[in-house]
């Protein structure tokens, strides 16, 4: 019964490889208890982990947006909007908020670009969110301008908390957020409607030919990765306490696309090692080599793309393999 | 808005057309053959930049003639296409041809972050201003407004010149009809025995010199600055799409209607200027999704 | 009020009345130090971060403060915004750094601020210019050892009105962000209250970082304003001030440059005599006063010959910084009966502190803001130098248009009205 053996073979393994990932959560999630600025620098790697998980999504349909910090920046200016209107504002609905505006407008864009494959899908992205940025640079009575706008600490479920315990909560709430979405879109790219993203990604005239429409399946897709770019740039939002049009800058739509490759484009762990990596490499090169963070970033992008393509994520996929079979082989001895 | 200022309006828009495309045309090239955004392109367009202004303020300062200015630019390009793009494609394009789109998009993204920084290290942040070429052509005065000429007439002549040159490379010499080839076609270039390794090559140079030639062109009326690259990304970006890809041609219209859209944009609606270029190529894909004068891709099945 | 809100008010009245309190003298007293070392607003930060290095070097030559030495580390604003504030956390939290001074950028101030109250952390806002950060907040640990947009702006307004009275017309070319935004939303409600009858013909607002502005120079060619205002520094103003004397723009209009003393030497002869030139404060290294000062004259030599070029006003804005926060440690110590304060102590030291930079004497309000006085000229071309310099030299006291503490910008300068150019006090510098 070789295919019972496969299925009892992938449920040992993968068994013993959700503990590493779930080790390494609990080690991040009492990190901030020892290193406290790391809460703050966490909370927005993971923000930027949520953002990245919608890039995944459209990888696997073979489709690169570099324009998607567009739906990043729209839901942190909806939740800042909201939080000026009702002085404050509170979490939850500014979250909701953030949704709903980058799900709204993503139906909107979504079915002008889904038409759109390759460069051309990456570049309409690119001039939607550029005209957002200008937009938001232009109308400084109303956002701003380049300085932005201060986001004031809503409160939580009617609470108001002081700092510190206002960002332990959003620390732990973003992961929590992470967590649920990792586990659902990854899910989400097994269930039958994932599966048709590989076909888009490598062949999509024949999935033509057998009646499913590529662009209706891949505006899900878009709609799902616009609301978790949204959700993300809410979080930044309220995390940084200010929004700027910097949120939906070119740049950042392509650190987005960067991060999925460090971290792994296959894989929905990838989305958050890459992201915490990303940060941290940033932060330190930053404050250690200020001169030339942007090329230490550049290099180690290179480095990635030359010697270890499948990320971060398939790193440590290379390192579990020997075991892997180490494991088929004792189970294999048993028989 | 009077006849006048129509005038004047197109002559601004053109002479500004004149330097996106010849920074445009380059990516464009790129992107038909190779089926890469190069995003070093910045990089490339901002090193010929400072290395003109550089080594130009250098040759004055030691009293030799201003004129030599021009000679220099002509130098810059080769220099950029041959000692930044060549080893560019050949050690780091070359290895990856193979491997998904993104991470060919990622390599030049990285590529230009490195050379952000190559450039501060070595030109440091001041800003860099040599216009002796611009100076020496004077200014011309039409409808009682002083233009520069360098402006007005010899930035468009050299970019049509650049647009007669191209096509006859393409059209005339055999590289050059590879080069075609590739572009119309991969997979039947290859299947005949072209050697696309070599076709890329020759094409990231080219393409490579004339964003080198392009900033080398733009040093003389403009600061040369730290992050002037990442701003002309973006436009030479919308104006390949829009052009189609690889259309040379396309891009020298493209370039026409984003410079034309943003001048009048500037005397009739001023705030709206920053928007033209994106909108246009907004409106142009709407219409033709591949491009004014992109052809439909074939689809396999 | 609850027992947490009592404890927290009764705490420093407890340390207030334990007289004397003496902390601990450190090993060093560690800052750190926001600027652009990247991107185009480098062109304050790297000279802004040499003129530190020389500073506190002198100054821990000269004993340090408090016979403690002084150390600097700097954070790159141009690394974005989450970089900057996770350093910024870092540098508090972990290094347990003595006090930031944050930054360069508006925007950047603007994120800091409400941070540094949070994390109660000295901040000193050593460079940024908006007027919004203490009409719009209160903030205990936040000081700007300069002073704002409003002054900036109205001084130049004045000088204009009072070196060319007569002038009808006025555009504006600006870059696209908030200071640009910012400076000629102060700058034209001055001039309207001040000279009711003057006519904005355009307003031009390039992106920031334009490489060209053909298009706007010929539209103003045609235009023939009076004057042309333009608060732009670094890359764009080098390019808009060079393309517009090449085709004559200057021949018919006077630019107002109120940030030009920062590129006057880049310049070199491309700025034409006759253009009026603002400098964020009275800084200028030929100010008129301190030539016969060696301590500046000095500075200016070593400053030229560790850099290559004169020093502009970020250098000077950092001495401020850097004076006033020595200021604060001394007055603090003073106050506390020659013990060495805690860090509390020396907050408190820094309202109403009075301290001297490369300039003349700034104040520091009770909201925290910075009174400088504003020097403003008009540009000669001259044999001394291969660059304009200023002649014509006003100096405007700063208490008098400076914004009222607890007043915002807007209305105080709705309320002002014509009078106000010749009752105002300047000093006039013949050269």
């Amino acid at each position: 019964m070789a295919s019972n053996n496969c299925e009892r073979f992938e449920e040992e393994v993968l068994n013993y490889r959700f503990v590493i990932p779930l080790g390494l959560i609990a080690l991040v999630a009492v990190l901030p208890v020892f290193v406290p600025w790391a809460k703050i620098v966490l909370t927005l790697a993971f923000a930027k982990g949520l953002a990245v998980l919608g890039i995944i999504v459209l990888l696997r349909a073979g489709q690169v947006s570099f324009g998607h910090a567009l739906y990043f920046g729209v839901a942190a200016y909806a939740s800042a909007f909201l939080g000026r209107q009702f002085a404050g504002g509170e979490l939850i609905s500014m979250l909701l908020v953030g949704l709903l505006v980058s799900g709204a407008l993503s139906i909107v864009v979504g079915l002008f670009v889904v038409r759109y494959r390759g460069i051309f899908f990456g570049m309409l992205n690119l001039a939607f969110s550029m005209i957002l940025y200008s937009v938001l640079e232009k109308f400084y009575h109303l956002t701003g301008g380049s300085d932005g706008m201060q986001v004031a600490r809503p409160t939580v479920l009617g609470l108001s908390l002081e700092r510190d315990n206002f960002e332990v909560l959003l620390f732990y709430g973003t992961v929590l957020a992470a967590i649920s979405a990792g586990f659902a879109v990854h899910k989400f790219l097994r269930s039958p409607i994932g599966q048709i993203y590989q076909a888009i990604a490598t062949n999509e005239t024949r999935l033509e030919y057998l009646g499913v429409s590529a662009r209706n399946t891949l505006l899900t897709g878009y709609v799902i990765s616009a609301v978790l770019c949204g959700l993300g740039g809410s979080i930044m939002a309220v995390a940084q306490g200010i929004v700027t049009p910097e949120y939906t800058w070119w740049i950042r739509s392509g650190e987005f696309v960067f991060i999925a490759v460090l971290g792994g484009s296959g894989s929905v762990g990838g989305a958050f090692i890459g992201a915490i990596t990303y940060e941290l490499v940033r932060t330190y090169a930053a404050a250690f080599a200020a001169d030339i963070w942007q090329m230490v970033l550049g290099f180690f992008l290179l480095g990635i793309i030359l010697y270890a393509s499948r990320g971060l994520y398939g790193l440590y996929d290379d390192l579990l393999k020997p075991l892997d079979l180490k494991l088929a082989r004792s189970r294999g001895a048993g028989k | 808005m009077n006849i006048q200022l129509i005038a004047l309006a197109f002559f601004d828009g053109v002479a500004y057309a004149a330097l996106v495309f010849m920074v445009a045309v380059g990516l464009t090239l790129i992107f038909g053959v190779m089926r890469i955004l190069n995003v070093a392109h910045g990089s490339f367009y901002a090193i010929g930049a400072y290395f003109t202004v550089s080594v130009g303020g250098a040759i004055f300062a030691a009293g030799y003639s201003h004129w030599l200015a021009f000679p220099l630019m002509m130098v810059t390009a080769a220099l950029v296409g041959v000692v930044i793009g060549g080893p560019i494609e050949r050690f780091l394009l070359k290895r990856i041809y193979a491997k998904e789109d993104v991470l060919q998009l990622l390599v030049t993204f990285a590529v230009f972050m490195i050379f952000e920084d190559v450039q501060r290290l070595i030109w440091g942040a001041q800003p860099y201003f040599d216009s002796s070429a611009l100076t020496l052509m004077g200014n011309i005065e039409v409808l009682g407004i002083s233009y520069t000429a360098y402006q007005l007439l010899f930035l468009p002549i050299v970019a049509v010149a650049v647009l007669i040159g191209l096509r006859l490379f393409l059209r005339k010499t055999l590289a050059g009809k590879l080069v075609q080839a590739v572009t119309e076609d991969r997979e039947m270039a290859t299947a005949i025995g072209i050697d696309a390794d070599k076709v890329f090559l020759i094409t990231f140079v080219i393409g490579a010199a004339l964003a080198g030639f392009g900033g080398a062109l733009a040093s003389a009326t403009t600061s040369v600055v730290p992050g002037m690259g990442a701003d002309m990304i973006v436009l030479s970006f919308a104006v390949a799409a829009t052009a189609g890809l690889g259309q040379v041609e396309g891009a020298a219209v493209a370039a026409l209607l984003i410079g034309l859209g943003r001048s009048f944009a500037v005397y009739l609606m001023p705030e709206l200027s920053v928007l033209v270029p994106y909108l246009i190529m907004l409106a142009v894909l709407l219409l033709r999704p591949e491009g004014l004068f992109g052809k439909q891709q074939l689809r396999k099945i | 009020m609850n027992f947490k809100k009592l404890l927290q008010l009764a705490v420093p009245l407890v340390f207030a009345a334990t007289s004397a309190f003496a902390a601990e003298k450190p090993e060093k007293l560690h800052i750190g130090i926001t600027a652009f070392l990247s991107g185009p607003a480098a062109v304050f930060g790297v000279p802004a971060k040499a003129a530190a290095e020389m500073m506190i070097e002198d100054i821990n030559e000269a004993g340090g403060i408090g016979g403690v030495p002084l150390s600097a580390t700097f954070i790159d604003e141009g690394a974005g915004g989450e970089a900057l504030l996770a350093e910024y956390r870092r540098l508090v939290q972990d290094e347990g750094v003595d006090a930031m001074f944050a930054s360069i950028s508006s925007g950047n101030c603007n994120k800091i601020a409400p941070l540094a109250d949070d994390l109660k952390i000295l901040n000193i806002m050593w460079d940024c210019g908006t007027q919004r950060i203490f009409e719009e907040n209160d903030y205990r640990y936040v000081f700007r050892t300069q002073s704002n947009a409003t002054p900036e702006m109205l001084s130049a307004v004045l000088y204009l009105l009072k070196t060319k009275p007569d002038f009808k017309t006025i555009a504006v070319v600006n870059q696209d962000y908030s200071w640009g935004r910012d400076s000629w939303e102060i700058f034209s409600t001055a001039l309207k209250t001040l000279k009711p009858d003057v006519e904005v013909v355009a307003e031009f607002f390039p992106k920031f970082g334009s490489p060209d502005f053909s298009t706007e120079i010929s539209r103003l060619l045609a235009l023939r304003p009076d004057v042309i205002l333009s608060t732009s520094w670094g890359g764009d103003l080098d390019t808009f001030v060079r393309q517009a004397s090449q085709r004559g723009l200057t021949n018919n209009s006077t630019l107002v440059l109120p940030l030009a003393e920062s590129s006057l030497e880049r310049l070199g002869d491309a700025l034409p005599s006759g253009q009026i030139v603002g400098t964020r404060g009275d800084h200028y290294f030929l100010h008129p006063e301190k030539l016969s000062d060696p301590a500046f004259t000095g500075f200016v030599e070593e400053f030229k010959d560790a850099t290559g070029s004169y020093p502009i006003y970020p250098v000077y804005h950092m001495s401020q910084a850097l004076n006033a926060f020595k200021g604060a440690y001394e007055k603090a110590m003073e106050a506390n009966g020659g013990e060495w304060p805690d860090k509390e102590q020396v907050v408190d030291a820094m309202t109403g502190l009075t301290f001297v930079g490369l300039g003349r004497e700034v104040t520091i309000r009770e909201d925290g803001q910075g009174v400088e006085d504003q020097l403003l000229g008009t540009t000669v071309n001259s044999d001394d130098y291969d660059f304009a310099t200023l002649g014509q030299i006003m100096i405007f006291d700063g208490d008098q248009i400076t914004t009222p503490v607890g007043k915002v910008s807007a209305d105080w300068l709705k309320a002002l009205n014509p009078d106000f150019i010749d009752a105002v006090n300047v000093d006039t510098f013949e050269q």
